[in-house]
């Protein structure tokens, strides 16, 4: 199992490796197309600003390299919403993967902060991504955009309004939160995506 | 429902934690490894590793401690103590930390907060203030660990440092801290409800009641307590379960 993390300049990469090692599975962190291409399985990270990252990937020619892979790819928080259609943080076009707009988080008068940080809770959960996590289960979240609900919604949470904290289309997959920081629920899911997903 | 978070703070020196901790079921409770991972497993919802040591080794035993909880420990963690440059955070951000906390070096060059948020994003930068209640009632920074009183106020030093790019607030009472009489409840809330980011409050926390009213009354975002855990006095199984009941939203 060729398993790849495709390298760009986002940060929190370290921690998904980590976080693989911790479940025994030993990945690869590079931006070399040929490795990323050949992989069986890919994962695109990311913490960072949606414009500035995708302008790094546009550069490399990284974006239409994983716009083009047939492998599953599993994008994680800002690697899920560059895989959306259009983000507004800084007006940015994105892969288009998803057919989903990111939208920032607009305070409430419930009182919620933004950028949303912590745990909260997953339901209406879709595809073997979720094989054996309950619904309602907690995952670490941080961030101050989102994935409005739409077709390609596999799970949701509910923060100022539902929306979006997984994707699916095809081959892909996106999770909002950060399961290499999400506790045995995370790891769950980091498992089925490597094991369960073909 | 965004829960409310419980993070036991850990103080390290020299890569090993500081306060005399009891707990017969770990093998080295001086390993901060080994205390975190016993935290995350019972459900604390994140970390606080702060360093004292002040060596000149300091770097590299640190950066050294961070590559080990980012191996072993599956929720996030905070780092601080002695943080002073975008050189500093960079190094522990790329080992694993998810975050990490600046306090006087951020007070004396406000603009450290700027270049980190700007290079590593808001959210990963907490800004830590200690601060204790003047005789006339005003709420005043102090720096050095506590031992260097300001003229600021605590509420107009923590509005600028948000607007500088501090993604939260970890606020200390020193007056409240050690007490275990409770937290303190007016100048958590006075920040929780005039910034947009969250609160975490630190110093006082003695009984789950108290845990109860900081979420209640001080509408903390989160708690931050490191006796208490560390002598066992309140674990955080039962400290969930207790505020859970008193319908406070925690990751069970």
């Amino acid at each position: 199992m060729e398993l790849v993390i495709v390298k760009y300049n986002a940060g929190n990469i370290q921690s998904v490796l980590y976080a693989l090692e911790r479940i025994g599975l030993q990945g690869c962190v590079t931006d070399d197309a040929e490795l990323i291409r050949k992989a069986d399985k890919v994962i695109f990270p990311g913490v960072g600003e949606a414009s500035t990252a995708m302008g790094y990937l546009k550069e490399r020619g990284l974006d239409r390299l994983i716009r083009d892979l047939r492998q599953p790819v599993l994008g994680i928080c800002l690697g899920m919403q560059l895989m959306c259609r259009y983000s507004e943080e800084n007006d940015t076009d994105c892969l288009g993967i998803f057919d989903a707009e990111v939208k920032k988080f607009t305070p409430s008068e419930a009182g919620c902060k933004v950028p949303q940080i912590g745990w909260n809770t997953i339901y209406a959960l879709k595809t073997g991504l979720f094989d054996g996590v309950p619904e309602n289960s907690y995952c670490y979240f941080v961030h101050g955009y989102y994935a409005a609900a739409g077709d390609d919604t596999i799970a949701t949470t509910d923060y100022v309004q539902p929306y979006s904290s997984a994707l699916h289309k095809g081959n892909f997959y996106g999770v909002q939160f950060h399961p290499e920081k999400s506790a045995q629920t995370g790891e769950r899911i980091l498992r089925n995506f490597i094991t369960g997903i073909e | 429902m965004l829960t409310k978070r419980i993070i036991p703070c850990l103080d390290i020196k020299d890569g090993r934690t500081v306060k005399g901790v009891n707990f017969e079921n770990i093998r080295d409770a001086g390993d901060p490894v080994e205390l975190g991972a016993l935290y995350a497993q019972q459900g604390a919802d994140e970390l606080v590793f702060l360093d004292i040591t002040a060596t000149n080794e300091k770097r590299k035993t640190l950066r050294e401690l961070v590559v080990r909880i980012a191996r072993h420990i599956n929720i996030p963690f905070t780092v601080g103590g002695g943080i002073s440059s975008v050189d500093d955070v960079n190094v522990l951000l790329q080992n694993g930390a998810d975050k990490i906390s600046v306090n006087t070096s951020a007070f004396k060059r406000p603009a450290l907060i700027t270049e980190l948020s700007k290079e590593f994003g808001s959210q990963c930068i907490v800004l830590a203030i200690d601060t204790r209640r003047e005789a006339n009632g005003e709420w005043v920074v102090y720096l050095n660990g506590g031992r260097v009183r300001t003229e600021t106020k605590c509420a107009e030093w923590a509005r600028r440092a948000v607007d500088l790019g501090a993604g939260e607030i970890l606020l200390t009472s020193m007056d409240h801290d050690g007490t275990k009489k409770g937290f303190a409840i007016d100048i958590t809330r006075e920040l929780a409800e005039s910034l947009p980011v969250p609160i975490i409050a630190s110093g006082g926390g003695g009984k789950m009641a108290h845990f109860v009213e900081l979420f209640e009354e001080g509408k903390a975002d989160a708690a931050l307590a490191a006796s208490i855990f560390h002598y066992k006095e309140i674990t955080i199984p039962e400290l969930k379960g207790y505020l859970h009941s008193h319908r406070i939203p925690v990751r069970i």
